[in-house]
């Protein structure tokens, strides 16, 4: 790697221009895989095309369509139920764990690892492990326990299918976030902590006032950082519902994909898309804002 | 996973090397008691991530007839031929020989293009050009990939990438917006002072980069190159809208293929799974504080 020793003539030239060429390259690609599809997006959720053939600019139309769409709104409204229980359910967990691994415990280093393996898994295999746990394993043991509500597959109900998204996506999301809370309560000098100690603030009170104060900003990167990846859910939901039952676990992600690709919606799927961009930059934004005022406060 | 570091460490410690400031030495450490009920639980906790793992490889080594019930006990007699099936069935090498191609080079040409794109930018952020260039490239990661999704289809297509190396080349091209995030933020902490030595010695920015730099992001470049990893061998959704050719599926596109087939047959199902999962366990068991630290690297950033 190292050893791509340049042409003597390349380096006589002016600082300035191996620099261009050290980007231009780059520049030219980016565009034309990322940029140009951006544009051409757009471009083509002003039209009617279906994906093939023929198409007319029909202006902002599928925009409003959108609002009058029924699958569209449901599919926002679980994806957004869906995301913001997993996104409280895995912060809680992880912060729980990371401040259980920073105590004074032994195999610290074997448990961290342990927790950390299902980062590196893909989430599609993952999902039809789970599946199965969810229609098989589940409900015999369910059973023998005699819990009624668990005793079917509850990936068929669609009452409680999405809660079987919500486990596995918090049994992902976990591991990650484990990693940076751990980082963030590593950062705390332990004089602090005996500092309060010795001044007799309980264990509740320590979390409250010392501990959590001072990880605020790892707190806001988690929050806003599983709560935008929940909100793009798609691998799950292929593996565990593929959208169902029904229309159930349908998510944004999901609609788009089916509808814009199997569905002849393409012109339409992705005006769905663009609205879903703003939304997600909306939220992110907002939840940026609102946490780091909190972390100010705090 | 190691044993070699379960010494328990002194509180005082940093159990992770990420630049924690040394304590204060002023105070005289005693050696604190191990919480063993905290262990204890922690260790009750770690089973949620075990036992579904567990099961796997149980499930993948039952016959279908040992499948009635919980499943998990352990399976009566191994049927290692569940894995030759699933090998046969899902013709393993092909799917595994393509997941590794895509990944190793996306991870290569990422480590070796993206660092020098930043590079660039980061020593010319004065400038107007490529200070637009950075917001340029970094703007794109709130770009949720369903927007550019189906234009990108088309355009694969039409241009003979719809195959192995096209999904490269997008990985190393996507991989651009977070990567130069990275790699700028990295860069900038280099003193400038070290690439003057070496040009006062006569060599080109092109050198400079490649003899003094390069070498220099080597925390960065494996953080990069370990995120990259794990994005290009995991990945389902750019492998299913891009490839074409069957013979161009990756292990998790596979395991999606052959979902329909499977539901007759869980053992070689799971066994299947088992394969799809196991490169990537075993790189992680082998390199597992490099991971960690290496994932850590990229989110606190």
């Amino acid at each position: 790697m190292t050893t791509a020793a340049p042409p003597g003539r390349r380096t006589r030239k002016p600082v300035g221009r191996t620099f261009y060429w050290m980007v231009i390259p780059a520049l030219v690609l980016f565009v034309l895989f990322h940029t140009l599809p951006v544009l051409q997006g757009f471009y083509y959720s002003l039209t009617d095309y279906p994906g093939y053939g023929s198409h007319e600019f029909i202006g902002f139309q599928n925009y409003a369509n959108l609002f009058k769409d029924d699958r569209v709104l449901d599919a926002y409204l679980f994806t957004f139920q869906f995301a913001i229980v997993a996104t409280i359910l895995t912060n809680v967990i992880a912060l729980a764990i990371a401040m259980g691994l920073n105590a004074k415990i032994r195999f610290r280093t074997t448990l961290r690892g342990i927790f950390f393996i299902p980062n590196v898994l893909a989430i599609l295999i993952v999902g039809y492990i789970f599946n199965y746990l969810f229609s098989n394993s589940l409900p015999v043991v369910a059973e023998a326990l005699g819990i009624e509500a668990l005793s079917t597959n509850i990936l068929v109900n669609p009452d409680l299918a999405w809660l079987g998204i919500v486990i596995v996506a918090t049994w992902q999301a976990v591991a990650f976030n484990i990693i940076i809370y751990l980082a963030g309560l590593q950062t705390i000098p332990g004089d602090v902590v005996e500092a309060a100690t010795i001044d007799g603030a309980g264990r509740w009170r320590q979390f409250v006032s010392i501990t959590f104060p001072l990880i605020a900003p790892f707190f806001t990167i988690n929050m806003v950082l599983s709560l935008k990846n929940f909100l793009q859910v798609f691998d799950h939901i292929i593996a565990l519902t593929n959208g169902g039952p029904g229309t159930a676990t349908t998510s944004v992600s999901v609609l788009i994909y089916s509808g814009g690709l199997e569905g002849g919606e393409y012109a339409y799927q992705t005006a769905n898309a663009i609205v879903y961009f703003l939304v997600i930059v909306a939220v992110s934004v907002f939840q940026m804002r609102l946490l780091q005022r909190r972390e100010m406060s705090a | 996973m190691s044993i070699r570091s379960d010494t328990p460490a002194p509180a005082t410690a940093p159990a992770e090397p990420t630049g924690t400031p040394p304590r204060s030495p002023s105070r005289p450490r005693r050696r604190p008691s191990v919480n063993w009920w905290l262990t204890a639980l922690l260790a009750a906790c770690s089973l949620t991530v075990l036992v579904p793992l567990y099961f796997t490889v149980v499930t993948a080594l039952k016959k279908p007839a040992e499948l009635a019930g919980a499943g998990f006990d352990l399976p009566q007699d191994p049927q290692w031929g569940n894995f030759s099936e699933a090998w046969r069935l899902t013709d393993y090498p092909q799917a595994a020989l393509n997941s590794a191609l895509i990944t190793v080079g996306a991870v290569l040409l990422t480590l070796l293009t993206n660092s020098m794109v930043a590079y660039a930018i980061a020593r010319n952020m004065d400038r107007r050009l490529f200070r637009g260039l950075y917001y340029f490239f970094v703007s794109a990661l709130f770009i949720p990939f369903p927007i550019i999704m189906l234009p990108v289809i088309k355009q694969t297509s039409m241009l003979g990438l719809d195959n192995q190396a096209g999904l490269i080349f997008l990985y190393v091209v996507y991989g651009l917006a977070f990567n130069i995030f990275l790699y700028v933020g990295y860069i900038k902490s280099i003193p400038r002072a070290l690439e003057e030595a070496a040009r006062t010695d006569g060599a080109g920015t092109w050198t400079v980069f490649w003899r003094v730099i390069f070498p220099l992001l080597a925390p960065m470049n494996a953080t990069v190159g370990i995120l990259t990893f794990l994005w290009a061998w995991n990945d389902f959704l750019l492998p299913l809208v891009v490839l074409s050719s069957p013979s161009a599926r990756t292990l998790p596109l596979v395991q999606y293929v052959f979902q329909n087939q499977f539901t007759s047959d869980y053992t070689t199902a799971f066994a299947s799974y088992l394969m799809a999962l196991a490169p990537a366990l075993l790189v992680y068991l082998f390199a597992q504080r490099w991971v960690i630290s290496g994932v850590l690297r990229g989110a606190v950033k």
